[in-house]
């Protein structure tokens, strides 16, 4: 063997016509057929089954005609709208694929091609744009979505025993699965931002929390009568955490976004200043729910 | 201590997502102030003047970062990045379900000092009250001329498009973002260029954080000055501190930067359920490597001082863990989520939280040996630095410190595993 040369002196680097031992290149596919006729026969039967489980190759389909495809009127317009709103329209397939999951509740292979059609992409892009997120399903799901967050957070405050309630309350399998009848999906589900109602679940697409044992019973109950989930727990009454008014900073009443009722020039002072009293007596009387605390 | 409510000023006015409610609390004067009384070149200096640092993480600054922008008649965007999705941070999402105005408001300000004129709001897809409230928003802005072609009869135009994602914890990095608004599949780009030069749609971006952007209108109302008068001389103006866990009170705090730790967890969030002692605490959210209580309750609570303390602000979450919680779980958790959201873009990345898991799941089950140990934490410095993104250093950063913290208990689950653990 010989020893190895410094890089720039190797050299193969400036001439290939030194190479002499090299093995042989691996076979070209249609060698590589005829290798495989010589493997013991119950091998290449292997091959063939494995070969016959996958789905059938071929062109990837292209942009679909649109006289071809039968789009939805209010869908086609949503795409549209959407499309409309950027500056390209491939930025549109979020939005699209949005669509295609709100009016047939899951992204569907045709309704990919409806939005394919109408955006003038392949199925194939808006697919592969599908799988790449969380929140579009690519199997039909039931009715109602029920995220329940299992991460840090809500772990620490016991996120894991209500996703189980959720999933036995409502039926399923297990997370990540549709109630047999098609009402009700429970999943599992990373970081849902709302760590302040932790353990929290999100439940078509509102937060609620926090949870406590017997929540998902009755969240389910509701949900499957169709009256309004756990009226209590939205987040959305929630006021902020440090209470209504923090002590006053000096340097906060200078702030002239802070002098509400300045005069302007432009408009009746008098009336924006009655309003903005009767609006402050008003919020002292009312009183907002505060949580869970 | 008590809180220091700039952005959080009049929070829970009733109503105060209206437009009505929110000018007639003195909202949409400092955008007069920036379109009508001074030049973009005075915006953009007084953001620079102020200090303002990104509240999204990284803690640059935000009027450095605008001046980044080439001048110039092309199209210049300006992304605001919403897709919050760090376990333990939901500062974004209070500031804009309870003041989208202040954000829109920022947007449009931010938009003249960097002479962008179309902007987008990417919000995660989970926030669907938030984003309706937000589209509400905009089109009320519309109405009322603060956005549009013609902002205020200046002539400036200014778009602005709520976009919403569809779930991925990778868009909140910006060139993911990016990728992800143009309409692909959200994985980080390699830089440079950034985006200040050669971002959506190949066009010069500025990519600034929902928190950072609802500055902008107090910097511009009141002067860079006035600004500075809060905060570290280093850190100037209020952080909103998201602060969940195994606390009392568990919420949004916005604070001055620089103020002990302590008064956030114990003060303001209320101290431990049960008063139990608290083993440790992520000062910056899920990716920020863990401080003990007992070396971390002390300090100031401040971009630098975290940094020096060997982890960072970040986004400003703190997730508090009582002396109940078995780290080894916590360190699972934590790589799990990483795990799932990693895009599977750069092998260390992709590779080391696969592994990650996987020998933490072997620890637990109590079926590890100690080269496990060893090859996680390994593992965990491998990932640093050598990705395109820092999704990886990530998980790295708060599982390697709290391999490094909490040796013991990972010694004891090389053991006996966790026998209390729920799910491994």
């Amino acid at each position: 063997m010989t020893p190895l040369l410094p890089k720039r002196e190797r050299p193969w680097q400036t001439d290939p016509g030194h190479i002499h031992d090299v093995p042989e290149p691996p076979p070209m596919p249609d060698e590589q057929e005829k290798v495989g006729t010589e493997l013991p026969a119950h091998e290449v039967e292997v091959l063939r089954v494995a070969g016959e489980a996958r789905p059938p190759h071929g062109d990837p389909a292209g942009v679909p005609e649109p006289s071809e495809v039968k789009v939805p009127r209010a869908l086609a317009q949503e795409i549209r709208r959407a499309i409309k709103r950027y500056p390209q329209k491939r930025s549109a397939a979020i939005p699209a694929l949005w669509a295609v999951q709100r009016r047939y509740g899951w992204c569907s292979p045709e309704g990919i091609v409806e939005a394919a059609a109408v955006m003038g992409v392949t199925p194939g892009y808006l697919q592969s744009v599908a799988s790449y997120y969380d929140l579009f399903q690519l199997e039909p799901q039931g009715e109602h979505r029920i995220h329940v967050c299992t991460n840090i957070s809500c772990w620490l405050r016991g996120g894991d025993g209500i996703l189980d309630d959720f999933v036995e309350a409502a039926g399923v399998e297990a997370s990540g699965h549709s109630s047999a009848d098609g009402k009700l999906f429970v999943r599992g589900f990373e970081c849902l931002g709302a760590c302040d109602i932790a353990p929290m679940a999100s439940i078509d697409e509102r937060y609620y929390g926090p949870l406590e044992d017997g929540d998902a019973v009755a969240a389910i109950e509701q949900l499957r009568a169709g009256t309004e989930v756990l009226p209590g727990k939205r987040l959305e009454d929630r006021g902020a955490a440090g209470g209504k008014r923090a002590p006053a900073d000096k340097r906060l009443t200078k702030h002239p976004l802070n002098k509400p009722k300045r005069p302007r020039p432009k408009r009746a002072s008098d009336g924006a200043g009655r309003s903005a009293r009767t609006a402050a007596a008003k919020s002292k009387r009312t009183s907002r729910p505060k949580g869970g605390r | 201590m008590a809180e220091t409510r700039l952005l959080f000023r009049n929070v829970d006015e009733p109503d105060l997502a209206s437009i009505r409610t929110y000018r007639r609390l003195g909202g949409y004067e400092a955008i007069r102030k920036a379109f009508k009384e001074m030049e973009p070149e005075e915006v953009l200096n007084e953001l620079e003047a102020s200090g303002l640092r990104g509240r999204g993480g990284a803690g640059f600054s935000m009027g450095k970062k605008a001046s980044f922008l080439p001048r110039g008649d092309m199209d210049k965007f300006l992304c605001c990045n919403a897709d919050e999705s760090e376990p333990g941070a939901f500062k974004d999402r209070e500031l804009m379900q309870k003041n989208p105005h202040q954000l829109i408001e920022g947007i449009a300000i931010a938009a003249r000092a960097a002479g962008a004129n179309r902007c987008f709001i990417f919000i995660r897809g989970e926030y669907d009250l938030q984003g309706d409230i937000l589209d509400r928003a905009v089109e009320e802005a519309y109405e009322a001329g603060f956005l549009g072609l013609d902002v205020l009869g200046t002539g400036e135009q200014v778009e602005l498009v709520v976009h919403r994602g569809a779930g991925a914890y990778i868009c909140g990095e910006e060139t993911a973002l990016l990728d992800s608004l143009e309409g692909k599949r959200g994985n980080p780009r390699l830089k440079p260029p950034f985006p200040a030069v050669q971002g959506l749609y190949g066009g010069p971006t500025l990519i600034n954080n929902v928190e950072t952007l609802c500055n902008v209108p107090h910097v511009v109302a009141s002067g860079a000055d006035w600004f500075k008068s809060f905060g570290t001389e280093q850190s100037p103006g209020t952080k909103v501190v998201s602060v969940s866990g195994d606390v009392r009170k568990p919420g949004n705090y916005e604070v001055e930067l620089g103020i002990p730790v302590r008064k956030i967890i114990n003060g303001l969030a209320g101290g431990t359920v049960g008063r139990r002692k608290i083993k440790g605490f992520f000062p910056g959210g899920s990716s920020a490597p863990v401080l003990t209580g007992d070396e971390g309750l002390d300090l100031p609570f401040s971009f630098e001082a975290m940094a020096e303390a060997g982890s960072m602000l970040g986004s400003g979450s703190i997730i508090v863990f009582d002396e109940r919680t078995n780290v080894v779980e916590l360190a699972l958790r934590t790589a799990r989520f990483y795990h799932h959201e990693s895009c599977g873009k750069c092998t260390p990345c992709r590779e080391g939280t696969n592994w990650t898991v996987k020998m933490l799941e072997r620890m637990i089950r109590g079926e590890a040996t100690p080269i496990d140990l060893e090859t996680t934490a390994a593992v965990q410095t491998n990932i640093i630095g050598n990705c395109l993104c820092v999704l990886g250093d990530s998980m790295a950063m708060p599982v390697g410190s709290m391999i490094q913290k909490f040796r013991d208990e990972f010694d004891e689950a090389l053991e006996k595993g966790v026998p209390m653990a729920v799910a491994a």
